[in-house]
């Protein structure tokens, strides 16, 4: 690059740090989708059925997680009730 | 005992093939027996980047089916000894290669080479998966960039769950080849580095291939990039492959050329 290319150069934006940001969650996300038990959608369905029965919720107020650590798996259920 | 070493990556256009031919042709150099074979069944560029498409008859997809014997099929490479390529067929539906047909064509090579190295095709389909199947080792080819690199997470997902080793519980060893890689733009924070792409992907790393004018000048004129020896690509395809090989060498390449001061001043590559 030469001399006028040096003048105008100064701030070029830093995008490396976001892309690596970027990658770790999504990576993340999808290795746990990976390892996830077939079972753990359908299951997701049923609970989110059996809370309907008794408060009006929508799909996506209830999460369910499967963390697996070296001895035993943890199964997280959030459910995210609507202000009544 | 041959062992077979799958080129992969999911993602398209990161350089599958150029390594593909570069790394066989280092192995043949090394004075090991080497096939590479082309997996990618409608869309054969193999036999173009080793220079020998003027002298496909039968493919491999004609040894599945029988229609041509192994020796017919086989290309030897005009430059290099030890050296022999198997071309994809340009003209059959993706499901022609079938597992127990790639197994056989596969077990008659294990008795007459030292390496067999399957070029993947890209994507997660039947010819990715087969180009795996049978893989001892497999070379995850990326670029520093979030695309390729993901893509490189799933199909190492794929070798982890679905390689004949995994089945077997005897996981197929993994080494990173990061391809494309431009020093200059790492150290301006525009491009993941090699360690930003290592902690991502956590396997081993087997190369960098610094981003490279070589490589079409190579693509071009038919000829594996890592016959280039003024080339920093071509070296470090040669590293790559003794690092391959079992031999323990520094990374090359991983920093920028210093320029000298009237250089930058007049703005010279």
């Amino acid at each position: 690059m030469g001399i006028f290319d040096y003048l105008k150069k100064k701030e070029k934006p830093r995008t490396a740090a976001m892309a690596k940001e970027r990658l770790q969650i999504i990576v993340a996300h999808e290795r746990r989708k990976r390892t996830e038990p077939d079972y753990l959608p359908m299951m997701q369905q049923e609970i989110i059925q059996v809370i309907r029965k008794y408060v009006s919720i929508a799909d996506d107020q209830v999460s369910v997680q499967l963390e697996s650590s070296d001895d035993c798996s943890v199964l997280e259920l959030n459910v995210t009730l609507p202000e009544s | 005992m041959a062992k077979i070493i799958v080129v992969t990556s999911g993602k398209g256009g990161v350089g599958k093939t150029t390594s593909s031919a570069a790394i066989s042709t280092g192995l043949a150099l090394a004075g090991h027996k080497t096939v590479v074979i082309d997996f990618d069944v409608g869309l054969r560029n193999l036999d173009l980047i080793m220079g020998c498409e003027r002298r496909v008859v039968y493919d491999f997809v004609n040894v599945i089916n029988k229609e041509a014997t192994l020796k017919q099929a086989l290309i030897k490479d005009k430059r290099t000894d030890n050296l022999f390529i198997l071309p994809a067929s340009q003209t059959r539906d993706k499901d022609a290669l079938t597992i127990d047909g790639v197994q056989a064509v596969l077990n008659e090579l294990k008795e007459d080479f030292d390496f067999i190295i399957c070029d993947s095709p890209a994507g997660i389909e039947q010819g990715a998966q087969m180009a795996l199947y049978f893989a001892d080792e497999a070379i995850v080819v990326t670029n520093p960039e979030v695309s390729s690199v993901r893509d490189s997470d799933r199909i190492l997902g794929i070798l982890q769950s679905k390689s004949l080793r995994a089945e077997q519980g005897k996981p197929v060893k993994e080494h990173l080849l990061l391809t494309r890689y431009n020093p200059l733009r790492v150290e301006s924070a525009e491009m993941l580095s090699v360690a930003d792409v290592e902690e991502i992907l956590a396997i081993p790393l087997l190369g960098v291939i610094p981003e490279s004018e070589a490589v079409l000048k190579a693509s071009n004129q038919g000829q594996p990039v890592i016959l280039d020896l003024e080339a920093n690509a071509g070296q470090a395809y040669s590293d790559a492959v003794r690092r391959l090989l079992g031999e323990t060498i520094e990374h090359r390449f991983l920093e920028a050329e210093k320029k000298g001061f009237f250089k930058r001043l007049l703005g010279g590559k």
